[in-house]
């Protein structure tokens, strides 16, 4: 293995879950390390230390709002990406109540977005309507329709999916969304540094860890001029959206290997592309009774889902771990999760036997073709011991 | 749901195993019969259609047991 350890020092090789956790992006860290020591203190204070700090956080805004292309007050640093999408649903919500208390999703939108509904309806005394998918896992028109025809107080729709990598028609979205007034909310945590973000999106969010930031940094994006309003108690700092002091360190560590990430994304795409593109192709020839998931082109460049009839996803993770692969599954064979992705079964797709394979920044063609070498002969075992064939 | 000609009892089975239960059991019918799968596991739902669509059956839809056990109809095709 080549990439055994990066510049870093992180121990990469095998690990094939970028889109669970990205490892961190060696000009991330290199940036964590010096603001750990300079941005420390309190950026709202007048003492010098402060005004250091200060300077870090805003920086770090300016950043993110240049590599996104929005404006720097469009820009909050949230404790995960979790909790943005969780503050950009609901406070769209929270401004437009007077309107419709209806969310409206897709239905194939990470949990954080189906959770925040959850949240809604119980505390909000909203509703949700849910707009479904293709085999693809892409929201149709008339899925869309159907959502909004009842009105809606927000329509929430991914950039891309985070488990099969189709890319949504956010210009669709738009269109339909502005239709029937209704201001849309994008989760781009999927798609952020890979691909740009439209505009259309009252709010968005997303998550840095996926991009090579460290954890523990969500980016939520209000558009200038969007009817939202803070869902959650707010405190008298800088930024009135969020409260808590940020974590300026991380949030500028953030901010570097977006900016990293966005410089290298041509030559990172195209690659991972390509490898994505040889991993669908040998899976489906090597591999039988098997089913490649997801858009086969219009799609992100690094993820690629199947699923193996007849075999139990949760041991396909533990053999492919014993063979040096992290991969992740939408499967739900064991007690530990009662029901299987969400995602899959939206989509008609099996749910059983089923792995995700994400490549992170320097995954190499050499990884690749060992994960092929080596997959063939893991999933006839696990048949064999299930007595299938 | 009319009866089916063949009944797998897959109470209490987990995922994938209902599914592997009709593959080595469909060819106990004839083709053109069916078979009707019943399994509480949620997982069921979605993998007895996507085998039919996988293996070249017909997948014939839901309905409930007297139990109230979801049950999963497939016609037998080759």
């Amino acid at each position: 293995m080549t990439n055994a350890t990066g510049p870093s020092g992180a121990v990469t090789s095998g690990y094939l879950d970028a889109a669970s956790s990205e490892p961190l992006h060696p000009a991330a860290r290199e940036v964590l390390l010096s603001a750990l020591d300079a941005g420390y203190a309190d950026p709202l204070r007048l003492h010098h230390r402060g005004r250091d700090a200060r300077l870090l956080l805003d920086n770090a805004r300016a950043v993110v709002a240049s590599c996104l292309g929005v404006r720097e007050d469009e820009v909050s640093f949230t404790a995960s990406g979790t909790q943005a999408v969780h503050l950009g649903v609901l406070g769209l919500l929270q401004g437009r109540s007077r309107v419709s208390t209806r969310l409206a999703h897709s239905a194939v939108e990470h949990s954080a977005v189906i959770r925040a509904g959850d949240w809604w309806t119980r505390h909000g005394r909203g509703t949700t309507a849910v707009a479904g998918v293709d085999h693809y896992g892409r929201v149709s028109p008339d899925g869309l329709a159907a959502a909004l025809a009842d009105g809606a107080g927000v329509l929430a729709v991914q950039s891309a999916n985070h488990e099969v990598a189709t890319l949504q028609p956010l210009d669709e979205v738009y269109a339909a969304a502005s239709a029937s007034d209704v201001p849309v909310f994008v989760d781009f945590a999927a798609s952020a540094a890979r691909v740009d973000l439209p505009p259309g999106w009252s709010a968005a969010a997303a998550s840095a860890h996926k991009w090579g930031g460290p954890a523990g940094v969500g980016v939520l994006l209000v558009r200038k001029g969007a009817r939202w309003r803070a869902p959650l108690p707010v405190d008298d700092r800088a930024d009135s959206r969020i409260s808590g002091f940020e974590n300026v360190p991380a949030a500028l560590a953030a901010a570097a290997a977006l900016q990293a990430r966005t410089a290298e994304r041509e030559e990172v795409n195209a690659r991972q592309f390509a490898l994505v593109d040889r991993i669908r192709e040998r899976v489906a020839g090597t591999v039988p009774d098997v089913e490649v998931v997801g858009d086969p082109v219009s799609r992100l460049p690094h993820l690629v889902t199947f699923s193996c009839l007849y075999v139990d996803g949760e041991a396909l993770v533990t053999e492919l771990d014993r063979e040096g692969f992290g991969v992740a599954s939408g499967s739900a064979c064991t007690a530990s999760t009662l029901t299987p992705s969400h995602v899959l079964e939206a989509m008609g797709a099996l749910t059983h036997g089923n792995v995700r394979v994400s490549l992170t920044r320097d995954t190499t063609e050499a990884e690749v073709d060992r994960f092929l070498d080596v997959l063939p002969g893991v999933v006839s075992r696990l048949r064999e011991r299930a007595g299938v064939r | 749901m009319t009866g089916a000609d063949l009944e797998l009892d897959c109470r209490g089975m987990r995922c994938p195993l209902p599914v592997i239960r009709l593959s080595q059991r469909i060819g106990d019918v004839e083709v053109g019969q069916t078979v009707a799968v019943a399994a509480e596991d949620t997982a069921a739902r979605s993998d007895v259609p996507a085998w039919c669509r996988m293996r070249r059956h017909e997948y014939l839809g839901e309905d409930d047991s007297p139990d109230g056990t979801p049950r999963y109809l497939v016609r037998r095709l080759h």
